[in-house]
């Protein structure tokens, strides 16, 4: 009767499947089993486990070695936070086996090689990290890893690369440091004070003007946002002053010391870094989100500095941990509270700060944001005594920077919040938040209490929210979420289209189709009648005016009676919208009708859009017009225009797959009659076979290159309306000699980067048009810095 | 058009990790809705690339307005269907929420199953496909079987179960 999980799934109902019986697959499910394991629940020490395994595997080589191979090749790209485990595992196989130390070395050359071509560069980081981890375990030879890292350094001596190409290279290379950087410096001293020399000189002249756009606080207080590499940087400079001495890593090869010096090492063969090419695709580079120090926790271990090398392993290992257990949400949270050390460094901090660090990551989180709520749940949970605390902590400190905090976070820390309180009764201190009572509603906290009650309403319902907020806060209550029928009065039968409302709403109670009413809505006249061409449908703000605030009216019950009015008057809208003013205009009365229910305006727009009452660009215009000025900085706004973007993107993609499809299933019918040797088919009757297939391509690529156009122009329009908006915003604000930086104009110029960031794939087509029609040098500088930032994201 | 993605794409080299592949909240339960017409087999493959999931729990209050925006969280919504008393023709504690895509109904499965909608825990389960007539409740009161047979008092799902309230 319950809907009860159970955890391992029956072979019914897949054909696919593999056989059971197949011995050598089920062998290899036993040595992965084995080896991805290893040290877990056991009640011997994590090195007696590994010194079992080596032996085991030392066994199978003879006849699983391949497997065997590519296992370990696999762990070490997928599994970094378990690095150290791997190659102490690879150096006591490499000590009792020379032969496969030297294979597995050459399979991971082989392996690194590969990510780089296909663009998979942080698990490429990972390969590296485990080449110079291999070092400290003897199966490397030094001055072989060194030679590597000259070759990434002098990547940055490459012409005309992007930036970012010299940015992998040199991450690599710093990032494998406080795992191997001892080892190499005291082989070779010289060689790598070269590196360093060079790496320094690199970071100096680099460009960062990309920081701006992917900062989550625009201030530096109190803790500096910095730019991946500088801080990095940092890190191991100070690494180098402490003598390379790092205390943090778990290095299981320090029990094997005796029996891996004795190994034989390899010589890693020279790389060469692949060469850049068209289709070279870097990480985007990052800022690194700080928000807790030692004083945060007086009480508890100290947190690592911001620039000890600590700091960065911790949350190294805490963002892999992430990255390979999203999907399972107790795994994940369970796999983070345990992570090593947890008693000399306040480990819920730095859990807390790694997940509001990716929730908060420009431009996008790594996972979809509704993880990290549920993530954040599960370990309240397991941690009920400590964890919670942290969380309002951070909260409160979230609130107290918001500031200064990017129009974007704010967004996520919006959501965040309002679902992480719909699951424990709203229960929150709002007291402590009366500090925002007095100030400026349009001020970043007050609008996040606004924002965060809307959302918290639309989880539950308004009187709930009146009940939880103390009375002082009514003012920045949300509004009851009731439909506004303009026509419901008898006092408004003044109104020009009252006793056409009237008509429509018996008419429509009474179940009448779309002809009826087209005929009772003839008799409504055209405001617009000096406009009208005579020629067929004109645009009549009065008709859609009457009909849509009456239909809406009738159907404001829920979301579902709306939908199914859209659907059974649909050819009515399709008619008074089709003009790009009568779209307009729909839009423009479905916000009067509703202005106090965003979510219902929401829903009514997607479905306009999927039922083609209205285009994107429909939308876009209606966004930027000036009946929805005084809502420009609501959060609802924004989520329907990202919606809209996404959906005219889904549209491309969506028509982009199929016409691949018809091409493949075309060239998939040319290779059956190719290989059909009996067949005496004459050209004619092969001609007949690709012509509806032919045709259907010719079809879906006009429909592509069409899709591809408006999507462009929604582009366009998007990036002229803020255009306008700015330039009319800086101009007044010069001649009146008034401060620029406005909250409204925070909000704006943040929202325009936003734009670039969530959608910057798209985008990038589109530079050249960009920069000559619209990004010209003619911009104010405030609106084109933007644009320039964006441009140094894959520069 | 579309850059080169890296992501978890299968290399020719290494492929990918059983452990890393679990997914356990998105596969499928043990239930099986025994009004499906059709055979098991039929109802499995439906219920492997459905895009509809049931959700069961929810309070007789809950509109689908609040559905609408916490299931929205992992995708945009096709539809909610709201689960109706047979008799009442009222809600009656559970729903359908259809997505237009399958991997956002995972991610429903894998963040917004087993976490609270109008205070309560609600439980998702993956649903062969909405049909007219699945949206009533099978219990002979109207409802849902479960609160036929209920002994405890549920004030968000009518009080007692509707057993005790014959008594």
């Amino acid at each position: 009767m319950s809907r009860r999980r159970h955890s391992d799934d029956s072979d019914a109902g897949q054909p696919h499947k593999r056989r059971r019986t197949s011995e050598p697959s089920e062998i290899e499910e036993r040595l992965e089993s084995l080896i991805c394991r290893v040290g877990e629940k056991s009640n011997s020490s994590l090195e007696s486990n590994l010194e079992g395994l080596a032996g085991v595997l030392e066994a199978d080589l003879p006849n699983y070695k391949s497997k065997i191979l590519r296992i370990l090749c696999t762990v070490a790209r997928l599994l970094p936070e378990k690095l150290t485990v791997y190659t102490t595992l690879v150096g006591l196989l490499n000590a009792r086996n020379y032969n496969f130390g030297g294979e597995f070395v050459e399979a991971m050359i082989r392996q690194l090689k590969e990510c780089l071509k296909v663009n998979m560069y942080n698990e490429a980081v990972h390969l590296v990290r485990f080449l110079s981890d291999l070092v400290n375990c003897h199966v490397i030879a030094a001055p072989s890893m060194v030679a590597m890292f000259e070759n990434f350094v002098s990547v940055t001596q490459e012409e005309d690369v992007p930036q970012v190409r010299c940015d992998w290279y040199m991450f690599a290379f710093l990032s494998s440091l406080p795992w191997v950087g001892k080892e190499l410096y005291e082989k070779k001293d010289a060689e790598m004070d070269r590196l360093l020399s060079q790496t320094e000189s690199y970071l100096k002249r680099r460009q960062k003007i990309h920081v701006p756009m992917l900062q989550v606080w625009a201030a530096d207080k109190p803790h500096p946002q910095e730019e991946y590499l500088d801080c990095l940087w940092s890190q191991i400079q100070k690494l180098k002053k402490d003598r390379w001495q790092e205390r943090h890593i778990l290095r299981p090869y320090l029990a094997f010391d005796s029996v891996l010096c004795e190994a034989l090492q390899h010589n890693l063969p020279p790389f060469t870094p692949p060469p850049h090419t068209e289709d070279s695709v870097y990480p985007m580079p990052r800022v690194i989100f700080r928000m807790f120090d030692y004083t945060d926790d007086p009480e508890g271990p100290v947190m690592p500095g911001s620039h000890s090398v600590e700091r960065f392993v911790i949350e190294e290992n805490l963002h892999c941990i992430i990255k390979s257990h999203w999907k399972e949400r107790k795994t994940c949270a369970a796999q983070l509270l345990s992570y090593p050390g947890n008693n000399k460094i306040p480990l819920n901090y730095h859990i807390v700060e790694v997940i509001f660090a990716e929730l908060f990551q420009l431009p996008s989180p790594p996972h979809i944001e509704v993880m990290y709520t549920t993530l954040l749940i599960e370990l309240c949970k397991l941690q009920p005594g400590s964890l919670p605390q942290v969380l309002a902590q951070a909260t409160e400190m979230l609130y107290m920077r918001l500031d200064t905090m990017n129009t974007t976070c704010v967004d996520r820390f919006i959501n965040w919040f309002s679902h992480h309180l719909s699951n424990f009764q709203f229960r929150w201190s709002w007291e402590d938040w009366s500090d925002c009572l007095t100030q400026d509603l349009e001020k970043p906290k007050p609008k996040f209490v606004r924002e965060v009650l809307e959302k918290c309403m639309r989880l539950s319902y308004h009187q709930r929210i009146i009940d939880i907020v103390p009375a002082s806060f009514s003012v920045l209550s949300p509004a009851n979420p009731v439909c506004i029928y303009k026509y419901g009065d008898e006092s408004n039968r003044s109104l020009p289209g009252y006793t056409v409302a009237l008509c429509l709403t018996i008419a429509i109670k009474n179940k009448a189709s779309n002809d009826e009413i087209f005929s009772i809505l003839k008799d409504v006249p055209n405001p617009n009648q000096d406009d009208d061409d005579g020629e067929g449908f004109t645009f009549n703000p009065l008709k859609i005016e009457v009909f849509v605030q009456t239909l809406l009216h009738l159907a404001a019950k829920s979301f579902s009676h709306s939908f199914s009015a859209l659907a059974k008057f649909h050819e009515v809208f399709k008619t008074l919208a089709e003009s790009d003013e009568g779209k307009l205009h729909v839009l423009r009365v479905v916000y009067e009708v509703w202005k106090n229910h965003p979510q219902m305006i929401a829903v009514l727009v997607d479905k306009m859009i999927r039922t083609q009452i209205v285009d994107c660009a429909a939308v876009a215009n209606w966004i930027f017009s000036s009946e929805l000025a005084h809502d420009f900085t609501r959060f609802y706004i924004w989520e329907i225009l990202h919606s809209t973007i996404r959906k005219m993107n889904k549209h491309v993609l969506k028509i982009h797959k199929e016409l691949e499809e018809t091409k493949a299933r075309l060239a998939r019918q040319h290779k059956r009659r190719d290989s059909d040797d009996d067949d005496d088919d004459d050209d004619r009757s092969t001609d007949r076979e690709d012509g509806p297939l032919e045709e259907q391509i010719e079809r879906l690529q006009e429909k592509v290159e069409s899709a591809q156009s408006e999507q462009k122009n929604l582009f366009l329009v998007i990036f002229q309306r803020f255009i306008m908006l700015l330039t009319e915003h800086l101009v007044r604000c010069e001649t009146g000699g008034i401060d620029v930086f406005t909250p409204w104009y925070k909000s704006c110029i943040e929202r325009l980067q936003q734009i670039f960031l969530q959608h910057h794939q798209i985008i990038q087509q589109y530079m050249v048009t960009l920069e000559n029609l619209l990004f010209t040098a003619e911009l104010d500088h405030h609106i084109l810095a933007v644009f320039q930032q964006f441009c140094a994201l894959q520069a | 058009l579309l850059s080169a993605r890296p992501g978890s794409a299968a290399m020719s080299f290494g492929g990918t990790l059983s452990i890393l592949r679990s997914d356990s909240y998105a596969e499928l339960s043990q239930y099986r809705d025994q009004h499906f017409r059709g055979t098991r087999y039929d109802q499995e493959r439906l219920l492997r690339k459905s895009c509809t999931l049931y959700v069961g729990n929810l309070s007789f209050y809950t509109t689908e307005e609040q559905i609408h925006e916490l299931f929205g969280k992992s995708g945009d919504i096709k539809k909610v269907i709201m689960g109706l008393d047979k008799v009442k023709k009222t809600a009656c504690g559970f729903c359908f929420v259809e997505y237009y895509a399958r991997g956002d109904a995972e991610n429903a499965m894998r963040y917004i199953n087993g976490t609270r909608l109008d205070d309560r825990i609600i439980r998702t389960d993956w649903d062969a496909g909405f049909k007219e007539g699945r949206q009533y409740g099978r219990g002979r009161s109207g409802g849902q079987v479960r609160d036929e047979y209920r002994q405890d008092y549920d004030a968000g799902r009518g009080g007692y179960g509707k057993i005790v309230q014959c008594q």
